[in-house]
């Protein structure tokens, strides 16, 4: 067997155009030896869905800097739940609030990553409790 | 500046200094001690820095590329006297939830002594959808105030006169639609268009290349954008009809001397575009305004302003023959870097936005928007907005820096800052030029790597603590963050999606359905949009069903990938 | 339910699944695809390969489009070329393809070339069979045509779709290497550029001097994939090449040279494999050599005892 490569899909719902975040993540999970798929801007929770179920990411990774995180996010888990996919890592960045952050997990969101974080944070979480 | 015999006296002297510096150097090594702090030196945006700065250094003529304000090059800024004729329009960027709060916070802002208007769209107002769309979910109210039709927008102005106050409006790809929407309630005031101040961002390239809210490709997008140069060159003559953007730019994490090249670049894209349109350089070049970042390093920031100027100026008059002297002056607003503010330690913002209030200031802006502290953790609340306002009251009553004109000017290292970002800002027009303009550079993606390379390259240096962010990644505490921060309501999608519902069933639908019509043989043809786009928001077409039939005709943008 | 039957009945999450275990190269993978080969075969294969800013995503996305409305199902294999220094890939050729995602009818997987030799070239391989046997009545496999994995890649597809672009300049001559003998079809993209004639000229007189042509003679055409035009020309000549490939006996011809090759890499992989097993035992290697030098043994006897005994 070849070493297991992670896969992750950067994604950006809504109508967010800030992707300097997602950009500079991408770039830095590609560098630590991921597969990373990214989708580009104003992709509905459908469409990001879709993807992670025919790309079989391990890792979905969702940024919102736009205040829509609170439905968008949830969205995702619920729909990817839905159709039986929901064995992926779910992680999400951005601009939010420490406060939303409790509903954000209880939603199915594994882990929030806010600004000032160093890339080597999530990507040490994600080698942590990617699904084996 | 300095004749040949005192330049040899100083050179001289210079290379004393030097060999003076590495004996002392030298003997430190000798106790393995180091000279300085760290093995190199640079600015906020990378490039290096010399221990030292001496008349050496400035190697331009005084009269043709510094000379004086309010003359040709505009070095030293577009005014004789600059700020003490007047400050600069103090204008915060504000908007969020309903058309209703809103227009209550602008009126706070009014009360506060702001002097002039900056209105925030929500995501979906910015992108052509109403609120009740699919697309529009969760989005509605949250980065800015929702406006679906001239409805919204009279309640947004309502009880604020427009004869008497500039407003800026954030809106790009849908320029026309809400220029036409604050006409029509100018009108409704009793105002005349031409009574009319402002303006409207309309810079559709830095939205392909750094900030995401396009929609249409670039060929229509640029036929909207001379059509709004034309109609209000004869119907809204003191309305500011772009605001070229390297705001976002430099947001999106390019340098300094590339926030200014790209800038400059999409600038020449739209004279080029207005020229080939068949309009006269000089009837639309004098409207056009700029809007820049302002970075942390006060003096890299002072000089990419001086150099911004000088550019424009010189490809004003040599490029494009502008014959009028105001087509050849850069004229621009300024917003403090809101990438450089942290969500640690956010009373700390408080000074970073002191600082680049001075850069924008002593770069000589003519109106600027101070970020408020908490912005790199939600909507700015009502008195981070006032801090941040008052930040720039103090650098106009109290600092002092307000009492000359281009104080900095004449600095040995600003000087030769402005030199240097100025030569490096003409390398990549020039390479854009090659590459057929910036619409071109844009669609090969040329653009967008150089800045997301820039941008890489800065975070790899914050991660491996080469860059030193306070609070961030040195200085650190623990902290719990701060409560009170400003929420949206999330049913302001649901109460905008029923106003919009109520407010169609009260329209007249024939006269809408004939205007969208209208609308629709107008963008296949050639003829200007704006009149029939201001007929169809005077009947009260949302701007949802506006953009729909535009997107319909001209379809919708696909951005390259490039990572 | 076990991975196969759902792949076969077209459970996208099951399909996807085992294109990952495949590409892994997981053993379980391996006894699916062994039960999953009776319902293979059925798939047309179309390859679209061209230089980086060709806009082969976006005419892919077209294709892909004007198919679905013909009332075909289409499996897409996006490759892209990884990083080399750390293995990993930005995998960014779906951003065009973002409203196909939600298209029942339309799969799409990237694939990255995870740096090793002829390593994509199975994987892809495998992916297809996976594609096929769940149904897909068309795959396009896409990729970069620089590179002799790619080369590879695509010398597995039945149709070949060649794309170039004006104002690319040596980058015909780049293409014109490996690829130029295996196309079908040829696509001049981004046509409404200045050059785009100039392009079409060139690519005549390369296929003139082209001697081994059979009965097909490629033809040459020009599109603008973002603005949809050309896209149906492009799709009938795909069609119309496969009506040929199949009347005249020569899909027949093609897939058996593909299983040829196929099975002799595969073949020559696994002894290779044995060979590098045998010789890295402790001590083996340096003994024969050992026994080479004072002259014990012959270098042609070892050679063959080696051989012998691992063919066994």
């Amino acid at each position: 067997m070849t070493e297991r490569k992670i896969r992750v899909l950067v994604a950006k719902p809504g109508l967010d155009g800030h992707d300097r975040g997602a950009k500079v993540i991408a770039r830095a999970f590609r560098d630590a030896g991921f597969e990373v798929i990214y989708t580009g801007l104003r992709q509905t929770p459908e469409q990001i869905v879709a993807v992670s179920i025919q790309e079989d990411v391990d890792v979905v990774a969702i940024s919102l800097l736009s205040g829509a995180h609170g439905t968008l996010m949830p969205k995702v888990v619920n729909l990817l739940r839905e159709k039986g996919a929901d064995d992926k890592l779910i992680i999400g960045g951005g601009v939010i609030p420490d406060d939303d952050i409790p509903a954000l997990k209880e939603a199915g969101i594994a882990e929030i990553f806010t600004p000032g974080t160093p890339t080597s944070v999530p990507i040490e979480f994600i080698k942590a409790n990617v699904r084996q | 500046m300095y004749d040949k015999e005192k330049l040899e006296q100083i050179k001289q002297d210079n290379s004393d200094y030097e060999a003076d510096w590495e004996k002392s150097v030298e003997k430190l090594a000798a106790k393995g001690k180091k000279g300085e702090r760290k093995d190199k030196f640079v600015t906020g945006s990378g490039a290096s820095v010399n221990q030292l700065y001496t008349p050496l250094d400035i190697d331009v003529d005084y009269r043709s590329e510094i000379g004086f304000p309010g003359q040709y090059p505009y070095t030293r800024g577009v005014q004789p006297n600059m700020y003490r004729g007047r400050f600069w329009t103090m204008r915060q960027y504000a908007g969020f939830s309903s058309a209703e709060e809103s227009n209550a916070r602008y009126k706070y802002l009014l009360e506060q002594g702001q002097t002039g208007l900056s209105v925030a769209f929500d995501l979906p107002t910015q992108i052509g959808y109403d609120s009740d769309h699919p697309m529009s979910e969760g989005e509605v109210g949250k980065v800015g105030v929702a406006i679906d039709s001239l409805a919204d927008m009279e309640i947004l102005f309502n009880g604020i006169p427009l004869d008497k106050v500039s407003t800026s409006m954030t809106i790009n790809a849908p320029a026309s639609v809400l220029l036409a929407y604050y006409i029509a309630v100018g009108e409704k005031q009793g105002v005349t268009p031409d009574k009319l101040n402002g303006t409207i961002q309309n810079d559709i390239l830095k939205e392909y290349s750094a900030r995401g809210t396009y929609i249409f490709p670039p060929t229509p997008s640029m036929r909207l954008i001379t059509d709004i140069f034309d109609f209000c060159a004869r119907n809204v003559p003191n309305w500011n009809t772009i605001s070229i953007s390297g705001y976002h730019i430099r947001e999106a994490g390019s340098t300094a001397s590339q926030e200014v090249a790209f800038t400059l670049a999409d600038g020449i894209a739209y004279v080029n575009a207005a020229i080939n349109a068949g309009l006269d350089v000089d009837t639309f070049a004098g409207r056009l305004s700029f809007f820049f970042n302002a970075h942390n390093d006060l003096l890299e920031e002072v000089a990419k302003f001086r150099a911004a100027r000088r550019i424009w100026a010189k490809l004003m008059k040599e490029r494009f023959s502008a014959k009028n002297e105001r087509s050849m002056m850069l004229r621009f607003h300024t917003q403090t870097g809101g990438s450089t503010l942290t969500a640690q330690q956010p009373d700390n913002n408080i000074v970073r936005v002191a600082i680049q209030t001075l850069a924008a200031v002593l770069g000589g802006t003519q109106s600027l928007h101070t970020n408020s502290k908490d912005e790199a953790l939600a909507l700015p609340a009502e008195d981070s907005v006032r801090i941040a306002l008052r930040t720039q009251q103090i650098v106009a009553y109290e600092s002092g820096v307000t009492e000359t004109v281009d104080p900095l000017a004449g600095s040995y290292y600003v000087e030769a800052l402005t030199k240097r970002i100025e030569d490096e800002a003409w390398t990549y027009i020039n390479k854009i030029d090659e590459l057929g303009g910036a619409v071109k550079a844009i669609e090969q993606g040329y653009i967008q790597k150089e800045i997301q390379d820039a941008a890489y390259e800065y975070q790899k240096e914050v991660e491996s603590g080469k860059r030193v962010v306070v609070g961030m990644n040195k200085f650190q505490i623990k902290e719990t963050q701060p409560k009170g921060l400003l929420r949206v309501d999330p049913s302001v999608g649901i109460l905008q999606a029923k106003k919009l519902t109520e407010m169609k069933s009260k329209r007249d639908g024939n006269a809408v359905q004939a205007a969208l019509d209208e609308l629709k043989s107008a963008a296949k043809g050639n003829d200007n949009m704006m009149p029939i786009m201001l007929k169809a928001a005077q009947v009260y077409c949302t701007e949802g069903e506006i953009c729909g039939v535009l997107r319909e005709i001209f379809g919708e943008y696909t951005p390259i990938q490039v990572l | 339910m076990d991975l196969v039957q759902l792949v076969k009945e077209g459970n996208r999450v099951a399909i996807a699944r085992l294109i990952t275990r495949a590409e892994n190269e997981d053993p379980e993978a391996i006894v699916a695809l062994r039960q999953l080969y009776s319902e293979t075969g059925k798939a047309f294969l179309i390859g679209i390969t061209g230089p980086p800013g060709s806009g082969k995503s976006t005419l892919t996305d077209k294709v892909v489009k004007e198919l679905r409305k013909r009332g075909k199902t289409v499996g897409v294999i996006a490759v892209d070329p990884s990083s080399p220094f750390t293995g990993g890939a930005i995998l960014g050729d779906r951003i065009r393809m973002s409203d196909l995602a939600l298209d029942d009818g339309v799969f799409i997987r990237s694939m990255s070339t995870r740096g090793s030799l002829g390593g994509l070239s199975k994987a892809t391989y495998n992916t297809i069979q996976i594609l096929d046997a769940a149904g897909f009545e068309y795959i396009l496999i896409e990729t970069v045509g620089v590179g002799q994995s790619e080369v590879d890649i695509i010398k597995t597809a039945d149709t070949t779709v060649v794309v170039s672009v004006p104002g690319l300049g040596d980058d015909i001559q780049a293409i014109k290497a490996g690829i130029m003998e295996i196309g079908d079809v040829f696509v001049v993209n981004k046509a409404d550029r200045e050059g785009a004639e100039r392009v079409v000229i060139e690519l005549a007189q390369m296929l003139e001097l082209n001697a081994n042509m059979g009965d097909w003679f490629p033809p040459i055409l020009k599109t603008v994939a973002v603005r949809n035009e050309g896209i149906v020309d492009v799709v009938d000549k795909i069609i119309e090449h496969q009506a040929y490939l199949t009347s005249s006996g020569e899909l027949c011809i093609r897939r058996k040279e593909r299983i040829s090759n196929e099975l002799i890499n595969n073949i020559l992989n696994k002894v290779s494999a044995k060979i590098t097993d045998k010789l890295s035992e402790e001590n083996f290697w340096d003994s024969q050599l050992d026994e080479i030098i004072e002259n014990k043994r012959n270098p042609y006897d070892v050679i063959d005892r080696i051989i012998n005994g691992i063919l066994q």
